[in-house]
């Protein structure tokens, strides 16, 4: 590993003052991933993931702590990482194609350069045929390729997915696992993952962030040696059982987790 | 008698207690169905109930059933139709009416469409604002129809300020609670990709605002054109209005009726044009 990581939070913590006393959503909270890992945050509703992406995002100053990109203080900058949020929130009124292209839209490029560069991808990654429908006609699974998919064309080095799955169906979601480590490999992007869903953590991950309530905070990480690339089966071996285990122990019970760590 | 008309009610107690008597089979009975008339028919009937009104109309005014001076009647109306057209004013009243209409109509829809889009920019500015915006919806508007005669003088100007003050109001609050209606999540996504205030106003709050503009396109058109008439009450040297007035205070009751005729005619036509301008830009925003 190189010792620069690509992304770094150093010490962050967020407090918000309400009419009831202060309110600590984070408590201070250090984390690094290095280049291209791919590394998911767990916990309860509640627990500050969506407070520690807002940050990294840039679109939330923390209380304290910086946010190093690169090794470069982005501490409240917008527009130096790919964020996708749980909902796809694509525009009605815009293609896919014209979606897709938004990121590259805002930071200036050319209209017909932005979508020549989507056009090809689109087709690559399972939206053939979809690029000039407009998302109403989409099904979720497409909505959420097209969402992620603006995302990576945004072409920033770290991106971070909100549940990008939580509201699919079962077999719809195993298939965009597939898909999204497929899109992994390809690009090599530093991935940031929130989800609620112990399997799909494990499944996707380099290493896991269990995360805890009042304050929120990280609880745990726990590093997943499971070989690459992965089998669907890979959930039935023990490796997997034991770290499956531990994330459900820490995140079902609070305090004895706490005497662990 | 009372108790054949509700036979069941004496049954009732048994029918609810479960362990007793097994209740009589339910009555069978279908789904109403409604058979669709072939349109030629529709059409007929439409037509029917017209000549018929103005049969009835013509029939009653002349056998003295309703009072022929104050009511006038259909052949009347007709004679007075066709002088209005020939050696009357007619085109010059429409046409003023129409004018004073569709500018106040534009510029009311605008104006207020841009005053509820400016509301984004600052929620400071919008608090400051809310209780005047709130204010002039409440104010009956046409009550200060005589100011503004006196302040823009009996031309179309004036004309078109009262349909403006009718319209603009409108727009304002229904652009603005489109401006309310923004999901914060969009503004974070456009963030996040690292956008510009101005770039989230023109490439989403604009085009998301967009089918609340258009749907007070058509109550708008409505509104401009009682402002245009009511101004022209007051004082017009042309207009509709002015004609309808000038006959109904001379007591030539056929006129005021050609002339409600033709404004009807206007509206519906205005309408017409507006509905299907509606429904254009409703395509190009994919609602």
């Amino acid at each position: 590993m190189p010792a620069e990581p690509k992304l770094r939070l150093d010490a962050v913590s967020r407090t918000f003052r309400t009419p009831s006393g202060q309110f600590q959503a984070l408590a201070e909270v250090t984390l690094s991933v290095p280049q291209g890992r791919f590394v998911s945050l767990i916990g309860p509703s509640g627990c500050g993931k969506s407070t520690i992406f807002n940050i990294i995002a840039g679109l939330l100053e923390p209380s304290t702590g910086r946010v190093l990109i690169d090794g470069i203080d982005a501490t409240g900058t917008i527009g130096r990482v790919g964020y996708m949020l749980q909902k796809d929130l694509l525009l009605p009124w815009r293609t896919v194609l014209d979606n897709v292209i938004l990121g590259m839209e805002i930071q200036g490029v050319p209209l017909g350069e932005a979508r020549g560069r989507a056009l090809p991808l689109l087709q690559r990654y399972g939206l053939a045929g979809f690029e000039h429908l407009y998302p109403n006609a989409l099904s979720g699974g497409m909505r959420q390729r097209a969402a992620l998919l603006r995302t990576l064309l945004f072409d920033t080095d770290v991106i971070l997915l909100d549940e990008p799955f939580g509201a699919l169906d079962a077999q719809t979601k195993l298939q965009m696992q597939e898909w999204l480590m497929q899109l992994w490999s390809d690009f090599r992007k530093t991935v940031v993952f929130v989800t609620h869903d112990v399997d799909e953590a494990i499944y996707l991950s380099d290493e896991i962030y269990v995360m805890g309530t009042r304050p929120g905070r990280i609880l745990e990480t726990i590093p997943i040696p499971l070989p690459r690339p992965r089998l669907r089966t890979s959930s039935l071996t023990p490796q997997f059982i034991v770290i499956k285990e531990r994330c459900l122990a820490l995140l079902t019970s609070v305090a004895p987790a706490l005497e662990a760590a | 008698m009372a108790v054949q008309d509700t036979p069941h009610a004496s049954d009732l107690p048994l029918d609810l207690a479960p362990t007793q008597v097994r209740p009589a089979p339910r009555a069978a009975r279908r789904l109403p169905v409604q058979k669709d008339w072939p349109l030629p028919f529709i059409i007929a009937a439409q037509i029917g109930i017209l000549v018929g009104i103005i049969a009835l109309w013509e029939v009653a005014a002349r056998y003295g059933w309703i009072d022929g001076f104050f009511w006038s009647k259909p052949s009347a109306i007709w004679q007075m139709f066709k002088i209005f057209f020939t050696e009357g004013d007619a085109w010059t009243d429409i046409s003023f009416t129409f004018r004073s209409t569709i500018l106040g109509f534009i510029i009311g829809t605008t104006a207020g469409s841009l005053l509820g889009l400016s509301f984004w920019w600052s929620r400071n500015y919008a608090a400051i604002a809310q209780p005047y915006i709130i204010c002039f919806e409440s104010m009956p508007k046409l009550a200060l129809a005589p100011l503004i005669i006196l302040v823009f003088g009996i031309g179309l100007t004036s004309k078109v300020a009262i349909a403006i003050a009718l319209t603009l109001v409108v727009s304002t609050l229904t652009t603005y609670a489109g401006v309310k209606a923004l999901d914060p999540d969009g503004e974070k996504l456009f963030y996040s990709l690292g956008a510009t205030r101005w770039q989230v106003f023109r490439k989403l709050v604009v085009p998301f605002c967009l089918p609340w503009v258009i749907s007070v396109l058509r109550v708008n058109i409505g509104l401009a054109l009682t402002g245009a008439i009511v101004g022209e009450f007051i004082s017009s040297q042309h207009g509709l209005g002015r004609t309808i007035f000038y006959a109904g205070s001379t007591y030539e009751i056929a006129l005021v009726w050609v002339a409600v005729f033709v404004l009807s005619t206007l509206a519906v036509i205005m309408y017409i044009v507006v509905a299907w301008f509606e429904s254009v830009l409703r395509k190009g925003t994919r609602q």
